[in-house]
């Protein structure tokens, strides 16, 4: 048997093995992971688009549905990137699965941006066709395409390292539901999706300052239909520092292999 | 002379030491593995095999010491040692995501090696994978995640193979198969690590064996010199005439008369062999129609070194 295949070594191939195995993974089983968040989006959509949203005028100039489309948008982003690592990392630590990557070359690094991007791609494919189906509802303004995008890139980014972080940190399958059950959905719903915080009477408009996902939402928003709760500058500076805590934490716990090695 | 042992040994482990929550699992283990030999790391249940195994490969961080693989750290150039292992685990990892074929080069990959397809074939021909290819993993019966596991394990040519009980609850067809598979990929170069809990297969196996007991290596030896140092040999003297009674001063030797007097039994201790014990025969007068000894392997090397029966 030939054992010399130093020359016969690619360093960038494990990042990009690891990389194709998690978007094969989620295609593999694209009806729970494509599908059904679309169906989800689109009967929101539905509802708040075609019929609710009728009757409701939360945004001087805006109907409902142009107010509601970003920020199920957004949601869709955020939900899908955050099941993706995290439902993925967990399944490997639970089933055993991870030490097949324990024992190879793959670098902290490629770990974490072999399931960042592959979450992001997710993420990004559901927010992309949420917004395809919502033009049959609505037409978009998209008065900063670039800013919208970056937004999108930003949250998907954000929530991919919180699902690397809960993937780690879950004990079981009940924890890990926890993180998006009573986390991320009242954090997504009170963040702005369906109203403006600035129809809040206090102190419930101040409070949702605190929360950091209205942050992602009203900066979403902001782009695409021009008009928001808070500045660009502070949407996206709020985005991007969560984000960078997030991405440090998570590479810590894979550098360190908090609860992956022994 | 430092630098040659440690490029031409396949693995050095010093001071090796991992304790969990405060207990010891492995309590600062030396030993060398030599490049090209099938090496067996034995001992009880709990003895810290899988844990040593595990430092080795990566799974389980180190508390202190070092392994060097082929002159490298495996903590400093994990990288370089990583590629040079494969390793077939004790427990069954599959990803039932995947079928075979895929799951295979896949796993070239995470290498960094490009898919091979000449040796992915020899693989799953010689493993008997052939027909399973496009089957998922969770249709695969219990050998054949096993088999797949050793291909897994060889799909980016490692020069040091790693085995921690391959064959447990595999049947003796197949067990016979891995082991055939396993000496032609070592008589090719590739250096074997295994652990197994049949210790006929490691008698038969193994160039040297190392003995673990509650986390320390209580022996390291080749083969067959430990169990020759190690284990009594029955001698069995067919006589020319009956004897009524044991002829004096063979007491250290536990003599016992069999068939009425025409066998006499005698036990040699550890190390000694038989020819002392025959010419104080031969002097005494005792005339010997025929000889028959009978080694015991390497289960009683074990029995005798842990007081566990069974690896």
């Amino acid at each position: 048997m030939d054992t010399s295949p130093d020359s016969q070594y690619y360093p960038w191939l494990p990042f990009v093995t690891l990389l194709r195995k998690e978007i094969l993974r989620f295609l593999r089983v694209s009806t729970q992971t494509l599908l059904t968040p679309i169906v989800t989006a689109s009967l929101y959509l539905f509802i708040f688009g075609a019929t609710l949203g009728e009757r409701l005028n939360v945004l001087e100039g805006f109907s409902y549905a142009q107010f509601v489309i970003p920020g199920l948008i957004i949601m869709g982003v955020i939900n899908n990137t955050f099941a993706n690592t995290s439902s993925s990392l967990f399944m490997s630590r639970y089933l055993g699965g991870i030490v097949d990557l324990l024992v190879t070359p793959v670098s902290p690094p490629q770990f974490i941006m072999a399931y960042t991007l592959a979450a992001m791609l997710r993420g990004l494919l559901v927010g992309a066709v949420v917004w395809l189906i919502s033009t049959m509802f609505a037409t978009l303004p998209w008065e900063s395409p670039f800013l919208a995008i970056l937004m999108a890139v930003i949250a998907s980014f954000l929530f991919a390292q919180f699902g690397l972080i809960a993937a780690i940190y879950a004990h079981n399958f009940d924890t890990l539901s926890m993180y998006s059950n009573f986390l991320i959905l009242p954090l997504v719903y009170l963040g702005g999706v369906f109203y403006p915080i600035s129809i809040l009477p206090d102190p419930w408009g101040s409070f949702s300052y605190l929360n950091p996902l209205f942050y992602l939402i009203d900066g979403f928003r902001h782009a695409i239909i021009g008009v928001g709760d808070t500045s660009y500058l502070l949407a996206f500076g709020v985005s991007l520092g969560i984000a960078t805590v997030l991405f440090s934490w998570a590479a810590w716990l894979i550098g360190k292999g908090y609860r992956l090695r022994s | 002379m430092r630098l040659y042992i440690r490029i031409m040994s396949a693995l050095i482990i010093e001071n090796l030491y991992k304790s969990f929550d405060g207990i010891p699992a492995v309590k600062g283990i030396n030993f060398t593995i030599d490049n090209g030999e099938i090496f067996g790391l034995l001992g009880p249940n709990g003895a810290g095999k899988s844990t040593t195994i595990n430092m080795i490969a990566g799974v389980v961080r180190l508390g202190s010491g070092s392994i060097t693989a082929f002159g490298y750290d495996n903590q400093r150039e994990y990288r370089h040692t990583r590629r040079m292992l494969g390793v077939v685990h004790q427990e069954v990892v599959i990803d039932n995501f995947f079928t075979v074929d895929q799951a295979l080069r896949l796993h070239a990959g995470y290498y960094g090696v490009k898919d091979d397809p000449a040796w992915r074939q020899l693989l799953v021909e010689r493993l008997g994978l052939k027909p399973h290819l496009d089957k998922v993993m969770l249709k695969l019966s219990g050998g054949l995640k096993r088999r797949f596991m050793i291909a897994k394990a060889l799909i980016h040519r490692p020069k040091l193979l790693i085995l921690d009980e391959p064959t447990a609850g595999v049947d003796v067809e197949l067990r016979h198969g891995l082991w055939e598979f396993v000496r032609e990929i070592n008589r090719q170069g590739t250096t074997i690590l295994l652990t197994t809990h049949y210790l006929e297969e490691a008698e038969e196996m193994c160039d040297r064996i190392a003995i673990m007991n509650h986390g320390e290596l209580i022996a390291l030896e080749e083969t067959q010199q430990l169990i020759r140092r190690l284990s009594n040999r029955q001698l069995r003297l067919w006589l020319e005439y009956p004897l009524t009674e044991i002829p004096i001063g063979l007491g250290s030797y536990s003599p016992e008369l069999k068939e009425n007097g025409n066998i006499l039994l005698l036990r040699l201790p550890a190390g000694e062999g038989a020819g002392r014990v025959l010419s104080q025969l031969t002097e005494s007068g005792l005339k010997i129609q025929d000889i028959e000894t009978d080694q015991s392997g390497l289960e009683e090397v074990f029995i005798h070194l842990t007081g566990i029966k069974g690896a």
